[in-house]
């Protein structure tokens, strides 16, 4: 029991840190890596539970949960990625002179500070 | 971010950490009671697999690994919609090049080794596609702007593979009779084996698409000149 | 056999989209026919579940636990029968709003992969395979809602795709710890077996925290406005109408199916809080909105908040007839606001292609050229402050009735406060298209993408009010009681 708590609990730990980080670091890329590794900590956490003592033989279910986990996080991964990328070509193409900058800074702290202005956003 | 606020979160989040390994812990206590386990062995030998975690991915909760071939295709649509690719890398030196042609082939020889061995051993569709994804991956940093993936068409059907044989069994299966992925006894094997073999497929050109990042192009665009500085481009 | 089609509203749209991504060419045309094979097969499954009752299948052939079950009771057969309709209405807008354009290209396989996702959540039966269909869900909305390509639109959706990761990942590990304890992830198994305990509480709360995320719930609701203003119309009508209701659809499965041993009054009071909050804000920030569809992306903060005042009362009524009104009267709530706003943001879209803005204060002249159009607003408008005969008029009544008998008089001032608001935001926007305009001759200017908008804006008033019986009859209960 103590190894499959030491495991599951590093898991739940990753996951507080990842949390902690998603909230407190603004560039997008940190906010990506913050929630990689939260999912991370969660998969652990079903690893550790799949096997349950020796008299039991290790539970495969969680493990095939994880691997398929692995795949959304893989593909959500990919798409933040490249819907960044994509911010970044905007960001770059109008101003070739202008500085480079560290990334889009994405908030995403439940503060009412960072209601979207409501200005007339329709117009390209 | 204000110093205070960061204090702050810092602490709830600490706070919540601690009470989710109390809970964990507690519950760890308890006595593990009825598990999936011991059922998923027991019908191991009726999965037509002996690996039990391909029997789960690919017979017991086959349903879920179909969905994630779906999750990995809208990540793929979402990237193409948003415009073409960037130009690719330049050529390999001789020395990059030389490797490239000894490591791609074995990749992908791997990644068939993988597919097969899934069966009894850990390995498996997602395994062995992520192999070809990364021969993909390699094409692309040593030059080839396209990840050495077929034209646009193929692409199309093929990143479509995986989840359309997955789809297609399932409901054959429900209109002769048997229900949605329930394979006939007997038959599970190389159903399994078929389409393992197309998600293989699926995955390793859906994860070399998504590396070269935009809409397939008509034709592969020249590579950039040489001038390019490989160390601005490798910073992506 | 009948079981087996429990499988065709996910598999379909499935299929469809996988041949719309190998096909581009004829995507359209494939993206419009798979559209009515699933509407056609959600609604078949809506009247199965009407005459013969609740319907379940486990995939596979292993049987529960080792199998992934499907379910559709009435409550996932009312929502579905809405993503049908509602889904149907945008996909025909969506063939006149994208035609001949590059972007309509995109749209149809992960239009059609969202829906999968959609009606995949509505008849899952499975805590983790709703994990996948979530993912699958935001996946799907974030590539949709970022079509346009504008820097806003990419921004606001790249926020969506994260925020909507961390919803899934904290409602992951509540799934795993109730895993740790009962070994099973299937709802009906697990709804057996919970007993109150540290554990069960402490996953409730993460899994309704993540989906709280995901559905928008004040004040965790930032990220809605930008990523449903700024996307194509066809897709906000989608996010606004459809997507938000599948993560407040899985709430109200959890606390009155999987937990309803576990939920207490206090933890109910914070949801219908925090819903009273969403009410206030968002009708607030709507009347202040500058733009029509960030309009309609506040009221629909606001109409996810009326959702949540639902369940304090529902906490606190003991089973029977009364409870029963009032659970149908959310279920009307929710599919009422589907429609209403699936045709005002559609409405939006045509005044916005015909005006090339949407600025309210501008609005006068071209909204007016389109009468049917300014009439859809005006309907859906209807319905979002809850007018009679409109559904929503019919669900808040209930709801008022139920606030007062459980002695609950506080929320009456919330809903009052929030009709006052809805009342003013719409006026708002009718007060302009009513200008001082020659009156048009023709009534439709566009059919094809003038009529969904107003058949949808017309159920959400018409069919639902006159004809609210049916979703007590689906539901199972007797009949409304007003």
């Amino acid at each position: 029991m103590i190894a499959q708590f030491l495991y599951g609990g590093a898991g739940i730990l990753l996951f507080a840190l990842g949390l902690w980080s998603l909230l407190v670091h603004a560039p997008l890329l940190r906010k990506l890596i913050a929630l990689n590794i939260m999912g991370a900590g969660v998969f652990h956490v079903f690893i550790a539970i799949a096997h349950r003592g020796d008299a039991l033989p290790p539970d495969p279910v969680p493990h095939a949960l994880v691997l398929t986990g692995i795949v959304v996080a893989v593909s959500a991964t990919a798409l933040a990625l490249a819907l960044n990328s994509r911010l970044e070509q905007g960001e770059n193409e109008p101003e070739p002179a202008s500085s480079p900058s560290p990334g889009p800074r994405i908030h995403m702290q439940p503060a009412l500070s960072t209601e979207p202005s409501s200005k007339g956003a329709t117009h390209p | 971010m204000n110093r205070d606020l960061s204090l702050l979160i810092g602490i709830l989040v600490a706070l919540l950490a601690v009470v989710l390994l109390w809970v964990f812990h507690s519950t760890l206590a308890l006595d593990p009671g009825q598990r999936l386990a011991s059922l998923a062995m027991e019908r191991l030998p009726e999965t037509g697999v002996s690996n039990p975690v391909t029997a789960v991915l690919l017979n017991y909760r086959a349903y879920d690994t179909l969905l994630e071939l779906g999750v990995l295709l809208a990540a793929l649509l979402g990237i193409w919609s948003l415009g073409p690719p960037r130009p690719g890398f330049q050529r390999a030196g001789p020395a990059l090049a030389a490797m490239v042609d000894w490591v791609v082939p074995l990749a992908i020889l791997t990644g068939g080794y993988l597919l097969w061995v899934g069966g009894h051993a850990p390995g498996g569709a997602f395994q062995a596609g992520a192999l070809l994804g990364a021969a993909g991956v390699i094409m692309r940093l040593a030059g080839h702007a396209n990840a050495g993936l077929p034209s646009e068409t193929w692409q199309r059907w093929l990143v479509v593979l995986g989840a359309g044989v997955f789809t297609l069994t399932g409901l054959l299966l429900a209109f002769t009779g048997y229900g949605f992925l329930t394979y006939p006894p007997g038959q599970a094997k190389w159903l399994i084996l078929l389409i393992e073999t197309a998600a293989t497929l699926a995955i390793g050109v859906t994860l070399a698409a998504a590396y070269v990042g935009g809409r397939p192009q008509p034709t592969a665009p020249p590579p950039p000149p040489l001038v390019t500085s490989a160390s601005a481009e490798a910073d992506r | 056999m009948t079981t087996d089609s429990l499988i065709l509203p996910i598999a379909l749209p499935l299929l469809g989209a996988l041949l719309a991504t190998a096909l581009p060419r004829i995507a359209p045309l494939l993206g419009v026919l798979t559209a009515a094979l699933t509407a056609m097969s959600g609604l078949w499954l809506t009247g199965l579940v009407w005459v013969s009752g609740d319907l379940s299948i486990v995939l596979g052939g292993w049987g529960l636990p080792l199998g992934i079950g499907l379910s559709a009771d009435g409550l996932s057969a009312a929502l579905l029968a809405m993503s049908s309709l509602v889904g149907l209405g945008i996909s025909v807008y969506a063939l006149g709003y994208f035609s001949g354009s590059e972007r309509g290209l995109h749209f149809w396989p992960l239009w059609l992969l969202l829906w999968t996702a959609l009606n995949g959540v509505f008849l899952a039966a499975d805590l983790f395979n709703l994990y996948v269909m979530l993912e699958l869900l935001g996946l799907s909305a974030a590539a949709l809602g970022a079509l346009t390509g504008s820097r806003d639109a990419v921004s606001a959706n790249l926020r969506y795709l994260l925020v909507g990761l961390l919803g899934s990942i904290t409602y992951l590990l509540g799934v795993a710890l109730i895993y740790t304890a009962y070994g099973t992830l299937d709802i009906g198994l697990l709804s057996e077996r919970v007993e109150p305990s540290a554990l069960v509480s402490t996953s409730l709360v993460l899994m309704t925290a993540g989906l709280a995320l995901k559905a928008a719930l004040f004040p965790l609701h930032f990220w809605l406005p930008p990523a449903h203003a700024n996307a194509p119309a066809p897709v906000s009508a989608a996010l606004s109408a459809l997507v938000v209701k599948a993560a407040f659809y899985l709430i109200l499965r959890l606390w009155t199916d999987l937990f309803a041993t576990i939920t207490d009054a206090g933890a109910a009071f914070i949801l219908g809080a925090l819903g009273a909050g969403a009410i206030l804000w968002g009708s607030w920030r709507a009347l202040r909105a500058e733009r029509l569809k960030l309009l309609a992306a506040y009221s629909t903060v606001a109409q996810i908040g009326y959702l949540f005042l639902f369940f304090p009362l529902l906490q606190a009524l003991p089973p029977g007839p009364a409870r029963d009104d009032l659970f149908a009267a959310c279920v009307l709530m929710a599919v009422t606001h589907g429609f209403a706003k699936a045709g005002f943001f559609l409405a939006a879209g045509l005044v916005q292609k015909k005006a090339g803005h949407d600025r309210i204060d501008e609005l006068g002249g071209a909204a007016q050229s389109m009468p049917a159009t300014t009439f859809s607003i005006a309907l859906a408008g209807s319905a979002l402050i809850g007018l009679p005969p409109s559904g929503s008029f019919i669900a808040k009544w209930v709801l008022m009735q139920s606030a007062l008998e459980t002695g609950q008089w506080w929320w009456l001032i919330v809903i009052a406060l929030g009709t006052l608001l809805a009342a003013a935001y719409i006026f708002r926007v009718l007060s302009r298209a009513f200008g001082q305009e020659p009156t048009p001759q023709c009534f439709i200017t566009d059919a094809r993408a003038e009529i969904p908008a107003l058949l949808l804006a017309l159920a959400s008033v018409a069919l639902l009010g006159l004809a609210a019986g049916p979703i007590w009859s689906l539901l199972g209960f007797e009949g409304v009681q007003i």
